[in-house]
């Protein structure tokens, strides 16, 4: 008798603990998810946004003509709306200080987020072509700002059709450094014309560097390495970097290791192929 | 319970009927575009010294000798019609010898203007837009829709070979856009090219373009839409000459192409509006061509749905544009479509017309117009206005405008027909298709992230 009713009371104390482990469980959640009703897209204690709320395709059709707002030129582009704090008048004159570098196709920003803390004094910006993607950098940028003031007031995105546009962003000379991180690779001979480093578009992208700015590329697919170095070695108005070079510049390390992209090809084992190359005067 | 059976069937059938509609109406809207914006418009090209000139309607390509007073038949040694589908640009270098067109044929045509003899065909992968000559004749340049410029070099060309076979090597590329037009700078040093999405390109001419252009010198931004035409006005100050451009936003726009600066607007549409009170459907004035006459130094503009031409000065100490005088055409439903001159010539050539219409099956005609009596000293002087000539006025008179035209006896509403297709052809071709939101993601119904889950 004895025997059987401390058996039953354990049975019934370890079921009593099991209950109250999981109403505990489920106590939390709910708490949890009131918290999450009022904004469930930003991480309420970081302040960053989440990307399960951003998901976008990888792919979106550089070819089709999307609806967003073109600058007019160069001088519409509005730094005020990108850099608040540091342009907070709407008007700006011809010596205020110009954008300098810009990662064309910034994914989900890590690379810009890096370069804002690397290079304080310069002003870069994000190029996007999807807007959900775009979104997601924006609220992240917000977010950094808030939480470190004075920091990443120099970083900026905007949605845009790179391919297309870039005269329309930068003047002749202006940017210092662009980025083409981990592009589209395009497999499809076909498709081939999409992709964003390609002989004909290098002529717009050696038209907003200044002589000396240097243009950096990395992916993870074979053959996109190959032909985006072959493109800028057999284009006129860009030279490679040396060993040495590159050894040197800070950037180059960033490139695998800042972005989204290149961390989930470290995660993976993956091979990485980049080609730096600097912008010089072409030999008539 | 039948009765209600069938009543069910038969709404749900309305709704299928409904929504296959709504798609085939989709479908049919879209396909009626493709076929309006196939209508070309009639173009006329003058010889620099106005030894000959040329018309091209639909495929036919049709030109006048005026040194000799006679018709010109061409020789082609590809044999059959010169071109197969409509002409969409002609072009006369400026040192005379040489001529261009090129169309929807995808075909790329040089020919002699001596003999008239086609001295090279070139075959491209996609249609063509646009054509340039250089001015020393060595070098002939086209455009296809896809935005890439080809190069051909005619080096050792002489006049007496039967035909070249010359192969085009790609000189740049505007993205994915429509090129309009295209012009070399006045000193030929720079290669001017005009796009759909409001884009001019100032590249540097190399020495060796088969390989490629790759500096761009600047970019003219400033037009709100796509942009339709190009001239270059003469200035004592540059020897590259001052860029003029036309566009769908009604404007005409002064350039300096060396830093890409903009000069000068001329809002064009605004002042027709003032004159032309029946505006038709608000925004639609166009610029559909700009012409340089008496030595550049007038501007001759011609409008959708103007019938006549918009005169500019333009002011060169100041590099201002001013409207000088508007020349109507009365007593004739003529809303030109192309214009011409020659380079120092005191007449403007005008032609009107399309290649087919939506109508019956007519051949395609054209008319041609002249106007002369320009003024460039004082151009608000009233001694000496530009007037319309007549018929038998027009240099190689009737025999001229039999060759041209077709015919001579011509129903005028067919041109008022033919000023409409070629009207919404350019619409459909250049402006940028606005879609709402609804149709947007209508139109995106088959993708998989934007299928509604069930």
């Amino acid at each position: 008798m004895c025997l059987r009713h401390s058996m039953l009371a354990k049975f019934k104390l370890t079921l009593a603990i099991l209950v109250d482990i999981i109403l505990e469980f489920y106590l939390k959640r709910e708490k949890i998810m009131l918290q999450n009703k009022a904004n469930p897209t930003i991480n309420k204690s970081t302040g960053l946004p989440r990307k399960r709320f951003y998901r976008a395709r990888a792919h979106s059709n550089p070819l089709s003509d999307s609806h967003f707002p073109v600058p007019l030129s160069p001088n519409h582009v509005e730094y005020s709306l990108h850099y608040p704090q540091l342009f907070p008048l709407a008007d700006r004159t011809d010596t205020c200080k110009k954008i300098g570098f810009a990662d064309i196709g910034c994914g989900f920003g890590g690379l810009l987020i890096s370069l804002s803390i690397l290079f304080p004094e310069t002003l870069m910006i994000g190029m996007e072509l999807r807007d959900k993607v775009t979104e997601y950098v924006k609220e992240r940028i917000l977010g950094l700002r808030v939480a470190n003031p004075g920091q990443y007031q120099n970083v900026s995105v905007v949605r845009t059709n790179s391919m297309k546009y870039i005269p329309n962003y930068f003047e002749k000379g202006q940017l210092l450094k662009m980025f083409f991180l981990f592009p589209d690779p395009h497999f499809k001979e076909k498709n081939h014309r999409r992709r964003v480093i390609s002989p004909h578009l290098l002529d717009e992208y050696a038209y907003v560097l200044q002589v000396g700015g240097i243009i950096y590329t990395i992916t993870d697919v074979e053959e996109l390495g190959e032909w985006m170095k072959s493109c800028l070695q057999n284009h006129p108005m860009f030279e490679p970097l040396s060993v040495a070079e590159l050894e040197a510049d800070p950037v180059v390390k960033l490139l695998s290791t800042a972005t989204e992209e290149g961390q989930k090809v470290a995660r993976n084992g993956g091979q990485t192929f980049q080609a730096v190359y600097r912008r010089i005067t072409p030999a008539s | 319970m039948e009765g209600a059976e069938m009543e069910e069937a038969r709404v749900e059938d309305r709704e299928h009927d409904h929504n296959n509609t709504q798609e085939d109406a989709q479908i049919e809207e879209s396909e009626q575009k493709n076929k309006d914006a196939e209508v070309a418009p009639a173009l006329v090209s003058v010889h620099p010294t106005q030894n000959s000139v040329a018309v091209a309607v639909g495929s036919d390509l049709r030109v006048f000798n005026l040194l000799d007073n006679c018709a010109v038949n061409l020789v082609d040694e590809s044999g059959g019609a010169s071109h197969n589908d409509s002409i969409r640009c002609i072009k006369y270098g400026t040192n005379g010898k040489l001529f261009v067109s090129a169309g929807d044929d995808k075909l790329f045509k040089v020919w002699s203007t001596d003999c008239w003899r086609c001295i090279s065909t070139v075959v491209s992968e996609k249609r063509l837009s646009a054509v340039a000559i250089s001015n020393d004749g060595l070098h002939v340049c086209f455009a296809d829709k896809f935005g890439v410029v080809w190069v051909v070099d005619l080096a050792g060309f002489d006049g007496s070979e039967a035909s070249l076979d010359k192969k085009a090597a790609p000189l740049l590329s505007h993205y994915c856009s429509i090129i309009t037009s295209l012009e070399f700078s006045l000193d030929g040093r720079f290669i001017v090219s005009a796009d759909r999405d409001s884009k001019i390109r100032v590249t540097v001419f190399p020495s060796k373009p088969l390989d490629g252009a790759h500096e761009i010198q600047s970019f003219c931004l400033g037009h709100t839409e796509f942009v339709s035409c190009l001239a270059f006005i003469s200035s004592p100050d540059s020897p590259q000459g001052i860029l003029v451009s036309g566009g769908g936003d009604s404007t005409v726009r002064l350039w300096d192409i060396i830093s890409g600066s903009l000069l000068d607007t001329c809002e064009v549409g605004a002042k027709v509006g003032q004159v032309e009170s029946d505006a038709t459907e608000g925004n639609c004035s166009i610029i559909t061509g700009i012409c340089t006459i008496l030595d550049c130094t007038l501007i001759a503009v011609a409008i959708q749905s103007l019938r006549g031409i918009m005169l500019l000065a333009c002011n060169l100490p100041s590099r201002t544009l001013s409207v000088t005088k508007l020349v109507s055409i009365i007593g004739e439903n003529f809303v030109p479509t192309s214009l011409g001159s020659s380079i120092s010539g005191g007449l403007l050539w005008m032609v009107t017309g399309a290649s087919k219409f939506r109508g019956p099956d007519i051949s395609p005609c054209s008319r041609v117009k002249g106007i002369s009596g320009f003024n460039k000293n004082s151009p608000d002087s009233s001694e000496q206005e530009p007037v319309v000539l007549a018929d038998t006025e027009l240099p190689g008179g009737v025999k001229l405008l039999e060759k041209l035209q077709g015919s001579m006896l011509i129903d005028e509403k067919v041109f008022l027909v033919a000023a409409d297709a070629v009207k919404t052809a350019m619409c459909n071709l250049l402006n940028k298709k606005q879609y709402s939101d609804e149709k947007r993601e209508f139109r995106k119904r088959t993708r998989n992230d934007k299928k509604k889950k069930q």
